[in-house]
């Protein structure tokens, strides 16, 4: 990534669901990880949980000064709500990620690509609903490649706390290989449908 | 960590919990506050961090009682500080006016957001810069420092603590919601490369002490509670003894003295960032999070070929209304950008005595300024 090239992020969904913390294990990878620079802001409201909130991460090769998000090019969608809110800004060629079973969303604009993943579902299989943030983590590393698979991992390791780490890790390793997964077919299909 | 419980190294925290590094590797050893949003990290960094460098941590009732609480610890011979947002600060006032007129060395941070009143809980806001200089009733000059990262959270908590054992008075941070909250790159530095100050302590013996005698440098001495000096302490006008002496000579020479310790050093105190100010004919002036966008939209026009500067304000209080007169001379005009209807752009334009117009670019609060409605104001004088 040079100097000037800027990656946006936009992780957005209800309060409660861990939307802040990705956000941050995201700037963190990039930050402390990558030798990036990373500026991670976040918007929410006066409620202790629900209500819409994003989290904002800006990724570049070099200084940020204007830190906020104005188009992403990697929108990742966990509720309703936040579609509503956050789902028509996004750049010409975005990638838009969601939690399936929670965004209700079939089509993309035009240039733009779709990722759905049954994040909350999968979370729930691994017993706790709670970790389906760092199923989406895994998902929009393998999906994106934003940052490596190992900058991602040593991030959240930095910021989850002692004990939870087998859960956290399993939960991650789950979106990464769903990611993973989607990725192949993707290029599989394409392979086989040559336009 | 290190015996000074400094944690050096790289981090990704946010501008509240750099500001409560900042405050610990400053020296800080007590912190009183009562939570609020968005300075809430703040008070819940220091209730963790403290304890574990034998500091004192205490949630007080109310704004007053923590504004109360670290005069004490203060007098106490603790560095001290709280940390609040806009309703908070308005409760704090009255202590603030305590503090300058008992010349208490503290710190207080103020994240701003939307007011007046409660306001925007969460969202932005700079309109209480006016406040900070003038909240308290009386005349005194105000130390008001303005970050505008993380890193500069770090690095501007401890020339608060500096500055406020310098000149022996409460140093205010005015930080922004949006650099409280955003997290970057914060780098603590090894305990040896960070400059702590300390207030200057009296070097005669208790007999005859005058605890309110200034030298040259017109800031005595400041000896502490168990130090074996008698010390009196209060908020009326006050004789060098400390002693009530409610008349309009005393009066005349203490609050002159309260002031002069500041405006004689003004050029001591003051920061400004410039950027791209050789051969500028506009002038954009910025702080806190308002100078990043500032400085990204001053980017995209130099790549333009515009003639257009920035002055970054670190320090907005004593204001720098020296370098804004010189500055005034040889441009058209000044861009103020700022989460306010205007306050920084009124002293701007009192400085620049006509001699260059001054645009104030307002925003309510709640949303910041995109580098486009800055690019715009500019272009109306370098089309």
């Amino acid at each position: 990534m040079n100097s000037t090239q800027k990656t946006e992020i936009r992780l957005a969904g209800f309060g409660g669901q861990g939307i802040i913390l990705a956000g941050n294990i995201l700037g963190k990878a990039a930050s402390l990880y990558e030798q990036l620079q990373a500026v991670f802001t976040q918007s929410y409201g006066p409620e202790a949980r629900g209500g819409a909130c994003s989290a904002d991460v800006i990724i570049s090769g070099g200084a940020i000064y204007y830190p906020r998000v104005s188009l992403p090019q990697i929108l990742v969608l966990m509720s309703e709500e936040a579609k509503s809110t956050y789902g028509r800004q996004m750049s010409d060629q975005a990638m838009v990620l969601i939690d399936e079973d929670l965004v209700q969303m079939d089509t993309v604009p035009e240039g733009c690509l779709l990722f759905k993943i049954p994040a909350t579902r999968l979370a729930e299989k691994l017993g706790r609903k709670i970790v389906a943030n760092i199923v989406m983590l895994g998902f929009i590393t393998s999906v994106t490649k934003v940052v490596s698979y190992e900058a991602m991992k040593q991030a959240l390791f930095d910021s989850i706390p002692s004990g939870t780490e087998e859960l956290n890790l399993k939960a991650f390793e789950k979106g990464y290989e769903y990611g993973k997964q989607i990725k192949k077919q993707e290029s599989e299909s394409r392979s086989q449908n040559p336009e | 960590m290190s015996d000074s419980g400094i944690l050096t190294g790289e981090y990704f925290i946010n501008g509240d919990e750099a500001c409560a590094e900042g405050a610990i590797a400053a020296g800080c050893r007590f912190f009183a506050g009562y939570p609020i949003t968005p300075a809430t990290e703040i008070a819940e960094r220091m209730a963790r961090r403290l304890p574990q460098v034998q500091g004192i941590c205490i949630q007080m009732e109310d704004e007053i009682a923590s504004m109360a609480a670290i005069l004490g610890a203060s007098w106490g011979g603790t560095k001290s500080m709280t940390a609040t947002s806009g309703p908070g600060f308005s409760l704090m006032m009255e202590n603030i006016g305590l503090g300058m007129m008992t010349e208490t060395p503290c710190v207080i941070v103020n994240i701003m957001r939307g007011g007046p009143s409660t306001g925007l809980p969460t969202l932005v806001g700079q309109a209480d810069v006016m406040q900070a200089r003038w909240g308290s009733h009386g005349d005194y000059e105000v130390i008001a420092l303005s970050p505008s990262s993380p890193q500069e959270m770090f690095n501007l908590t401890i020339e608060a603590f500096n500055l406020s054992e310098i000149y022996r008075l409460p140093v205010l941070i005015l930080g922004d919601e949006l650099v409280g909250h955003m997290s970057e790159k914060v780098i603590i530095p090894p305990s040896d490369q960070i400059h702590q100050v300390s207030r200057v302590r009296p070097s005669q013996s208790p007999d005859g002490y005058l605890p309110f005698m200034a030298g040259d440098n017109l800031v005595p001495p400041m000896a502490c509670a168990g130090e074996g000096y008698h010390v009196h302490v209060t908020g009326l006008t006050h004789d060098e003894q400390g002693y009530p002496q409610t008349t309009a000579q005393v009066h005349e020479r203490l609050v002159r003295r309260l002031a002069d310790k500041i405006r004689h050093n003004t050029s001591k105190i003051i920061q400004v960032e410039e950027f791209e100010t050789a051969n500028s004919e506009v002038m954009v002036v910025a702080y806190g999070c308002t100078s990043r966008t500032a400085r990204e939209a001053v980017q995209i026009l130099r790549s333009e070929g515009k003639k257009v500067g920035l002055l970054r304000l670190i320090t907005l209080w004593p204001f720098p209304e020296e370098r804004i007169r010189q500055v005034a001379q040889g441009i058209k005009a000044f861009i103020v950008p700022e989460i306010n209807y205007g306050q920084i752009a009124y002293e701007v334009e009192r400085c620049s005595q006509g001699r260059a117009e001054t645009v104030l670019l307002p925003l309510m609060g709640g949303a910041i300024h995109t580098p486009e409605n800055i690019m715009e104001a500019v272009k109306e004088y370098l089309p």
